[in-house]
């Protein structure tokens, strides 16, 4: 049988510069192929070229056939009657892929009858039962829901099942879970498979993550400054690869299953928090505002670093942890709780005090572009924290240029500004800005996740460098677990606010005890075809989404979703529900905690 | 740990240039901005050296040349009650120099303090700083010129100044707000707030230059408007009066004398041109030396 899409000699260029050359691909019926590369890659240049979506300002050439009919240079009316109908268009982020003021239904109901010669009730008849088929509860009622009453996990089942609508041949996913948290990943991929068996479609996965190709895809290509550099069956790619680069990202790729040797903590302890919270006003009205709710952002948070010691805080994306650190940083006292950095209470400093804090505790922001003044030359920004601490032009003169030698970045470059950087050097000046005052604590917010694993392999190796020069403490926030399980010395994980389980790295990712911990990792894929495809089957699938913090849960607040629920007894249950577990230090908040290998 | 970092005694060339030193340099690669602060040095040269350099003052009337063409006595030529143009002209350019660039630059100062402010403090400072800016905007400001000028002839033209800067600034003001509160949301204000930098320095040194292009913009445009608006207010009796002049009394005189007799208009107003066009160089160097990713400034 003739393949359904054959890509030969696939040249795209943006404005005269070569963005993908020469790509090559077939894909069979009902397959899935995984195309894998960094950013600039040019992967979801190839994957929108099939569809003609490309923008203006780029020149296609060379051949794409769709079961023989040739789409390259095919008239926008022919393109039309294909997308959507034949081939159908999973895109990375499902907010923006839907209009804000039609209901879901009726856009999945549009997309029905742009194709299909049905009346209007039969579109929206159809409509539910794609909604239903990928796992929205009471879909007939979620139809008539808006796009911003849906979560992000929900609009991505939606999109998936506008691409289900006309039982097409293909289903192009150009990074179709990279916006999601992994527990929301999962239960995506888990959809984007039913769909795929359910419509017989052939799937073209686009994605920059090799565990996500790894768990789904037949067959990979990797793709790399434009061209395909390596391609065959996921298991050949994976275990044998033959191409360097190929070799070379599959190494770079942190894991979450190599164990490492942590270092015992030893050092006094640099910060200690007890019961942090940390509630939003929900506000309504314009000219007066009155408070109609709370949103209790942090709601119990206890973390423990010593000298020398990286803590890793885990959760995902509304869990709190950003708002933890911001409330560290700000050095107020907290509205409730406590925060002790180095053994002062922040409850009760002096102007002084606070001011001498400053310099012990420093940042480093997840989105390097966003954190550097772009009008500011990278000395001036390294050299901003010393100044504010008052050090005078000499110094700064001497340190500037040593800070950037430190993190492997030419001192010759202060004179140039953030955006001649690229993104790991810029990351590299946000953690020479941190280290300028040398601080003890350094507070890395997800530092790594808007960086390609190759650059992100570096910061890493960079971080843990001058860790163990410097003697530094780390509270490292991140909702990667594999980078996690990397750079840790120590977990704490929070759900909704809340600290569910701490513990020594290894302890945490091998025996989790707490129901949540379990999930979050049993839901991280492994760059490994084999053994991913063997986690696949025992996979813990949290149903639904994570409850909104604007709720007090009396307690255990994760019982919604608790895995272990259906298996226990009703006084236990009851007890779930009036009794909040209690975390004390070490170990899982949980009733009735239960080792589970997951990793 | 303070060792571990000193004990790398890497040998050091200069310290590298801060933003200023990058700026100016930036600013001085640029030809055509450099060409226009010449030309405004050359202007007030000009306007400060060549009453010096002429024997007629500007208010002086001789009888003996009425409205003649240039020549080697009238270098301009005189107008129509026999005053020399040339004396006139650097005269009224003197004031027009000073006004144009102060009302702009107070005006715009006064704008990006007010706006930036606003929109970084948020809460009570940003509503009574709007309610401030709102009031001004519906005074009717040429009333309140026209009424306070006269009184205040004593303290001369810098009162104008003062007068035409105050009713400037409002909608720049309002801009620079709305442009801070997006800012005020971006990671490196943010930085900048966790590493203890104080509330002025963050909106000095991280606000202003991400609104710089903007105001610069705006304050090029300003010097012509507060050169017009002078002559507008002269106009109607207020302001510059004679026998002083500016650069806008003498167009607005020599006006109907355009065509007829060339000299008592042109002069004046194209040195107004000349001024603004400078002013608009300077400004567009300024901006792309203060912008890395402009295209037209090299590094």
């Amino acid at each position: 049988m003739s393949p359904i899409l054959q890509v030969t000699d696939l040249d795209v260029d943006f404005d005269g510069r070569p963005a993908v050359r020469g790509v090559a691909l077939t894909l069979e019926r009902g397959e899935v192929l995984g195309l894998v590369g960094e950013s600039g890659s040019g992967k979801s240049a190839t994957a929108l070229a099939v569809l003609g979506l490309l923008p203006g300002n780029a020149q296609v050439r060379g051949s794409v056939r769709l079961d023989g009919q040739e789409l390259v240079g095919a008239s926008e009316k022919q393109l039309t009657r294909i997308r959507g109908s034949r081939v159908s268009m999973v895109f990375q982020d499902p907010l923006s892929a839907f209009t804000p003021v039609y209901r879901i239904g009726d856009q999945i109901a549009e997309a029905v009858r742009a194709h299909q010669d049905v009346s209007r009730e039969q579109a929206r008849q159809r409509a539910v039962e794609l909604l239903d088929l990928v796992g929205i509860p009471e879909p007939a009622l979620r139809a008539r829901a808006f796009p911003h009453e849906f979560s992000g996990g929900m609009r991505q089942r939606a999109m998936i099942a506008m691409a289900m609508a006309n039982d097409p041949d293909i289903i192009l996913a150009d990074e179709p879970t990279t916006a999601l948290d992994v527990t929301i990943q999962a239960q995506v991929l888990d959809v984007l498979r039913t769909a795929q068996r359910e419509t017989g479609a052939a799937l073209l996965l686009v994605s920059h993550d090799l565990g996500v190709i790894a768990g789904t895809a037949d067959r990979v290509a990797v793709m790399h400054e434009g061209r395909v550099v390596e391609s065959g069956t996921a298991v050949d790619v994976f275990e044998r690869p033959q191409e360097p680069y190929t070799k070379r990202l599959l190494a770079a790729v942190p894991r979450m299953d190599t164990p490492r040797a942590p270092q015992p903590p030893t050092g006094e302890t640099v910060l200690k928090v007890r019961g942090l919270t940390r509630t939003f006003p929900l506000l309504k009205g314009t000219a007066f505002k009155r408070r109609i709710g709370s949103v209790y952002a942090v709601d119990g948070v206890d973390l423990d670093i010593r000298r020398g010691e990286t803590l890793a805080l885990v959760g995902e994306s509304g869990s709190g942890k950003s708002t933890t650190l911001f409330e560290l940083l700000e050095l107020a006292p907290p509205e409730g709780g406590s925060i002790e950095l180095f053994g002062n209470d922040l409850a009760g400093l002096g102007k002084a005090e606070t001011k001498a804090l400053r310099r012990r505790v420093q940042i480093v922001f997840q989105d390097p572009m966003a954190s550097l003044d772009p009008r500011m030359p990278v000395g001036d920004i390294v050299a901003e924290p010393l100044r504010t601490q008052g050090a005078d032009r000499a110094t700064i003169g001497r340190r500037v240029p040593r800070l950037l030698a430190q993190v492997g970045l030419d001192p010759a470059h202060a004179e140039r500004y953030p955006h001649e950087f690229s993104g790991g050097q810029r990351q590299r000046v946000g953690i020479a800005r941190a280290l300028s005052v040398e601080p003890e604590l350094l507070v890395l917010d997800e530092p790594v996740s808007a960086l390609d694993v190759s650059v992100q392999a570096g910061v890493l190796e960079l971080l843990q460098r001058l860790k163990e020069e410097l003697g530094l403490a780390y509270l490292f926030v991140s909702h990667d677990l594999s980078v996690v399980r990397n750079i840790a010395d120590r977990v704490s994980v929070v759900y909704l606010g809340r600290t569910v389980e701490a513990g020594p790295v290894d302890e945490v990712f091998e025996r989790p005890r707490h129901p949540y911990t379990q999930a979050l990792l049993s839901a991280v894929p492994l760059p490994d075809p084999t053994r991913e495809r063997a986690r696949q089957r025992s996979r813990i699938l949290l149903a639904g989404d994570p409850p909104s913090p604007t709720r007090r849960y009396d307690g255990c607040r994760f019982r919604a979703r608790c895995p272990l629920r259906p298996h226990l007894g009703e006084r236990e249950r009851k007890r779930c529900e009036q009794e909040a577990p209690v975390f004390d230090g070490d170990g899982a908040a949980c009733h009735f905690p239960r080792v589970r290998e997951v990793v | 740990m303070t060792t571990a970092v000193i004990a790398e005694e890497a040998p050091v060339a200069a310290p590298p240039a801060g933003r200023a030193t990058v700026v100016l340099r930036r600013f001085l690669r640029n030809r055509t901005a450099l060409g226009g602060a010449v030309v405004l040095v050359l202007l007030f040269l000009l306007a400060f050296v060549g009453p010096y350099a002429t024997k007629w003052s500007y208010s002086h009337i001789d009888y003996t040349a009425l409205r003649a063409a240039p020549g080697a006595d009238h270098w301009w030529g005189t107008n129509r009650i026999g005053q020399d143009v040339f004396a006139q002209t650097v005269r009224g350019l003197q004031k027009s120099l000073v006004i144009g660039l102060l009302v702009a630059v107070l005006s715009t100062g006064l704008a990006s303090l007010v706006g930036a402010c606003a929109g970084y403090f948020g809460g009570w400072t940003d509503r009574l700083l709007m309610f401030l800016v709102d009031l001004l905007l519906v005074f009717p400001s040429f009333l309140i010129i026209a009424i306070v000028s006269p009184r205040l002839n004593s303290s001369g033209w810098f009162a104008l100044v003062g007068l035409l800067g105050l009713f400037a600034w409002m909608i720049t003001a309002r801009v620079v707000r709305s442009m801070t509160l997006s800012l005020k949301e971006r990671e490196f204000v943010r930085a900048a707030r966790y590493m203890g930098v104080g509330p002025f320095r963050i909106i000095w040194r991280h606000v202003l230059p991400n609104v710089a292009s903007f105001l610069i913009i705006d304050a090029t445009i300003q010097v012509g408007g507060a050169v017009m608006s002078e002559t507008a207010l002269s106009y109607f009796g207020f302001g510059v009066q004679p026998p002083d002049v500016s650069l806008g009394t003498l167009i607005a005189d020599g006006t109907s004398a355009a065509v007829t007799y060339p000299w008592m208009f042109f002069f004046a107003a194209g040195l107004l041109v000349v001024f603004v066009l400078a002013v608009n160089l300077v400004g567009d160097g300024l901006r792309d030396a203060l912008d890395p990713t402009s295209k037209g400034a090299s590094r």
